[in-house]
């Protein structure tokens, strides 16, 4: 079915948290911490925008709105809004609504509070655009914003180095996986020409086809498993937990972590259901999953567990999509909604529990439930969610997945690897669960840090809704199906498909059997709880190396090749640099012609005026007079003598204002190098011996004959008019100039001009500080401006 | 460098140079000339007041500090290109606007915004280093 274009309020709703961002450091200031209130209206008004499109969507259509923002390049600002766009969008901004509130409670009275606002809004907007993406480019956009927005996040608290090191290090990984992700899309834009994630999705074999499946694959999946922290990339993740507490909740549970899933899924009709992807997305997500739960059982900090297990889930899911089998992506579908609802309530639990206790070390916390029993009640809801109980929407999830990947018929030995693998892992996360809702709150009272109490309601308001957000969804089973879990399902298979989902099992089956080897597993695990976790703390001191450690060897390694380079090419020694610029210069001109055997003839000599001669010879002479000049200063001016004689013969060919221009860069010259000269403190002669002059002879010599080479050659090939005649013909009719030069530098071609002035400010800059802190003032540099002039200008004529 | 005669005439012909300057400038988009070569002219004329009369005195007669001059034209160079969104056109749509000033034809236009800014950009720029070069030597 095509895509029905929707005018552009989708597309404002993607720019709002950008809005919102300017305005949240100004209400901040006027309303402290109760700002919260009014910004959380514009994830609530956005939510809604999306609610709209459930009903429609869930009747199988699909929209599009697009503006244009670099049309030449068919790069747009496109949104499609299909089943799995509208469930990422309703969970970002409805999450996002919480998240806003909580801030507000957990960060009350920080002297940051609206920048840290700023920071989350920017985060919300590009996490939007990411889901919404329509445009493979624009898309890439937003997924790089989301990994620069969370390294902000991360590294709020930039005071501490380990928030620093964390922040640096998901910036490094997922920025750098969404390079490779950028490869990938510029490779399949390359293989099938099209730029629309909905027009690729319309044929679905179209890059499959095109013989570049392997490596575009490949690519995405980078790009995919570094954002979505998949093992062996995992590290990042619980790292973040650095993060401010609403950051933990909204990042890394429900929103950016989801992007690498997010694009796996939107992917799958494109690149799923090969033997590629069902061999290499089950073994990776299946290793994610079990090393995320062993890792979780080791941690005594709530926030950590809750990390690990995030790295678990995004293992479960992309597991549960490497299968490409209808099934077990519905019980993909089901657990991302009840995944992004428990573990953002979870999270946001374990901030209370910090805030109001002063610790989130579980063997420092008990007996809390008769101080915040709304917390606790929240708690128990998202724990028995998370640990796939009745009758909440993570029961249901789990029966799902176990009826995808038990049919052994459609999947063979796959599915009994699969199923192993989602039952261990299960019951761990069952066993964290557990951990999480019960050991802060049962149990006897425990003397903690701060005296603990109920938050207030910013606090409890996000982790009360989303829980109870995970029961009802529950109970109303079939309608959850109908509107969500179908739609999403249909984007993930491209077709439409319609399901039907109960909370209660119908029949006692094999995914009823599997849930309660599950459970009991995970109870029988959690009576050993102590013990599991110091057998797995010592296993992991022996092997002793990990990823974490590894990320800090590369950084290592890689500044100490950086020190290494730079030592042995920064000399400090100017001589040297322009030595080096200028063999390479004789080089770059030289050898191509050499290798290609093609310099120019020598051609024949024009007639020349006397007049003409006599200029050539002041040129000569000026050269003469460089070379037998017995001060530095005599060379300098004589230099010019040279330079006036070269303007005076583009003043005779036909160029005035470049023949305007060197005199007066040729005046400018002489003076600031005579200025230079006389601060150098060098002594007026030349004191270097005669191999250092022969050598820097030579080269002089041998760039001078390159560039004529050069010239001559280019001279000799025929001319290209269309420019020429382009200016010509318009420079009068459309930019209203006679003088052809002027009108392409300052209209035409006006951009370029633009980023050339920008140079001349900021070279301006460097040499005034270069002149400054008195060291070795640079000679000017008003070449550089002057280049792209003499260009343009040869160009035109 | 200091002599009499350059120390009476150089005020005159600094003056005269950055009115050329101007003239340059102005009637750059029809004959040779415009923002860059004008801006040389200026810069030099500043480094010959200050070779002359001293960089103090240039500074005073300039009040600005010239990487302000600088930066300002930047500013004004970019904001010429802005305008053209009002026409709802894409950056650095040229705007032309002639009228009649008792009878003689005056064109304005973004593209003099901008070499002028282009102008102001190369005085500053080349004027501060010449001017920081030779407060050096004074010193």
């Amino acid at each position: 079915m095509t895509p029905a274009v929707i005018d552009d309020t989708t597309l404002y709703a993607v720019l709002a948290p950008f809005a919102a961002a300017l305005v949240a450091p100004v209400l901040t200031r006027w309303f402290k911490h109760n700002a919260a209130w009014p910004l959380a209206l514009v994830p609530g008004l956005i939510f809604l925008h999306f609610v709209g499109f459930i009903g429609p969507v869930s009747q199988g259509e699909t929209f599009v709105a697009a503006k244009a923002w670099a049309p030449s390049y068919g790069i747009n600002f496109s949104v499609y809004v299909d089943g799995l766009s509208t469930l990422f969008g309703l969970l970002i901004s409805g999450i996002g609504t919480f998240i806003i509130l909580y801030a507000g409670g957990y960060l009350k009275g920080h002297p940051q509070q609206g920048r840290f606002f700023s920071f989350l809004f920017l985060f919300m907007g590009a996490m939007l655009g990411l889901v919404l993406g329509n445009n493979l480019i624009s898309l890439f956009v937003f997924w790089e914003l989301t990994s620069i927005t969370s390294f902000l996040l991360i590294g709020f608290d930039h005071l501490r180095a380990a928030s620093r090191r964390a922040a640096i290090q998901a910036l490094v990984v997922t920025g750098g996986g969404g390079l490779i992700l950028l490869a990938g899309f510029i490779l399949i834009i390359a293989a099938t020409g099209e730029i629309e994630m909905s027009v690729l999705l319309a044929s679905p074999d179209i890059i499959k086809d095109t013989g570049l499946y392997l490596p575009i694959f490949l690519l995405v999946l980078g790009g995919a498993f570094t954002k979505s922290a998949q093992f062996p990339f995992h590290f990042w993740l619980p790292n973040a937990m650095e993060a401010p507490t609403p950051v933990s909740a909204y990042l890394h549970s429900a929103t950016m972590v989801k992007a690498g899933v997010y694009l796996l899924m939107r992917m799958h009709p494109l690149l799923g259901d090969t033997v590629l992807w069902t061999t290499v997305l089950p073994l990776f997500g299946g290793a994610t999953l079990l090393v995320g739960t062993i890792l979780a059982i080791r941690q005594t900090d709530l926030k950590l567990m809750l990390a690990y297990t995030t790295v678990a889930s995004l293992g479960l899911l992309v597991m549960l999509t490497g299968t490409s089998y209808e099934k077990a992506l519905e019980g993909a579908v089901l657990y991302l909604l009840a995944h992004s609802l428990f573990k953002g309530a979870l999270f946001m639990v374990a901030g209370t529990i910090d805030h109001e206790a002063g610790t989130r070390d579980i063997t420092k916390l008990g007996g809390l439930r008769g101080a915040m029993p709304i917390t606790f009640a929240a708690a128990c809801l998202a724990s028995l969610s998370m640990a796939g109980l009745p009758p909440f929407i993570g029961f249901i999830a789990k029966e799902i997945l176990y009826y995808g990947t038990s049919d052994i018929d459609a999947l063979g030995q796959l599915g009994v690897m699969v199923t192993i693998v989602a039952v261990v892992g299960n019951a761990l996360m069952l066993v964290i669960a557990a951990a999480v809702a019960i050991r802060p709150f049962l149990g006897a009272q425990v003397e903690t840090p701060k005296h603990a109490h109920e938050g207030p309601i910013l606090l409890y308001a996000g982790p009360v809704v989303l829980s109870v957000t995970g029961i009802i969804l529950a109970l109303i089973a079939h309608t959850t199906g109908v509107l969500f879990i179908g739609p999403t399902l249909s984007s993930l298979l491209g077709e439409f498909t319609q399901i039907d989902l109960h909370l209660v099992p119908t029949k006692i089956n094999a995914p009823v059997i599997l849930s309660f080897v599950t459970v009991g597993l995970g109870i029988a695990l959690y009576t050993q709880l102590d013990k599991l976790r110091s057998i797995t703390a010592s296993v992991l001191q022996a092997i002793g190396w990990g990823p974490d450690k590894g990320f800090d060897q590369f950084i290592s390694g890689t500044v100490r090749i950086a020190t290494v380079l730079t030592r042995a090419l920064q000399t400090g020694k100017m001589q040297t640099y322009m030595l080096l610029t200028f063999v390479f210069t004789a080089l770059a001109v030289l050898l191509p012609g050499y290798l290609t055997d093609s310099f120019p003839a020598m051609p024949k000599m024009p007639e020349y005026r006397f007049y003409e001669w006599g200029i050539f010879l002041i040129a000569v002479l000026g050269l003469i007079a460089v070379l037998i000049a017995k001060t530095r200063l005599t060379a300098i001016v004589s230099l010019g003598i040279q330079g006036f004689a070269v303007a005076l013969i583009f003043m005779m060919f036909g160029a005035p204002d470049l023949a305007f221009t060197q005199f007066m860069v040729e005046t400018l010259s002489v003076v600031i190098l005579a200025l230079v000269m006389t601060r150098l403190n060098l002594s007026p002669r030349d004191h270097r011996s005669v191999p250092a002059r022969v050598l820097t002879g030579v080269v002089a010599a041998t760039v001078g004959l390159g560039l004529t080479l050069t010239m001559l050659a280019i001279t000799q090939q025929p001319f290209d008019s269309r420019l020429s005649e382009f200016f010509t013909e318009f420079s009068r009719s459309i930019a209203h100039g006679r003088n052809i030069v002027n009108v392409i530098l300052v209209d035409f071609r006006g951009f370029d001009t633009l980023g050339e002035i920008a140079v001349v400010v900021l070279a301006g800059l460097c040499v005034l500080a270069l002149i400054r802190i008195r060291t070795r003032p640079e000679p000017d540099e008003d070449a550089s401006p002057d280049e792209p002039n003499q260009t343009q200008s040869v160009e035109a004529r | 460098m200091r002599t009499v005669i350059f120390r009476t005439i150089a005020p005159y012909l600094a003056a005269l140079m950055v009115l050329f300057s101007i003239f340059v400038l102005l009637r750059g988009h029809n004959e040779p000339g415009g923002g860059f070569i004008g801006g040389l002219i200026a810069a030099s004329a500043l480094a010959i007041f200050g070779i002359a009369c001293g960089v103090a005195s240039v500074r005073r007669a300039i009040v600005f500090h010239p990487m302000g001059i600088s930066g300002f034209g930047l500013f004004i160079g970019a904001l010429a290109g802005v305008l053209s969104f009002f026409n709802n056109q894409a950056f650095m749509t040229s705007q032309w606007l002639i009228f009649d000033f008792f009878g003689v034809e005056v064109p304005l236009s973004t593209p003099l915004v901008f070499d002028i800014g282009v102008y102001l950009v190369v005085v500053g720029a080349i004027g501060s280093i010449a001017l920081a070069l030779e407060e050096r030597e004074a010193d």
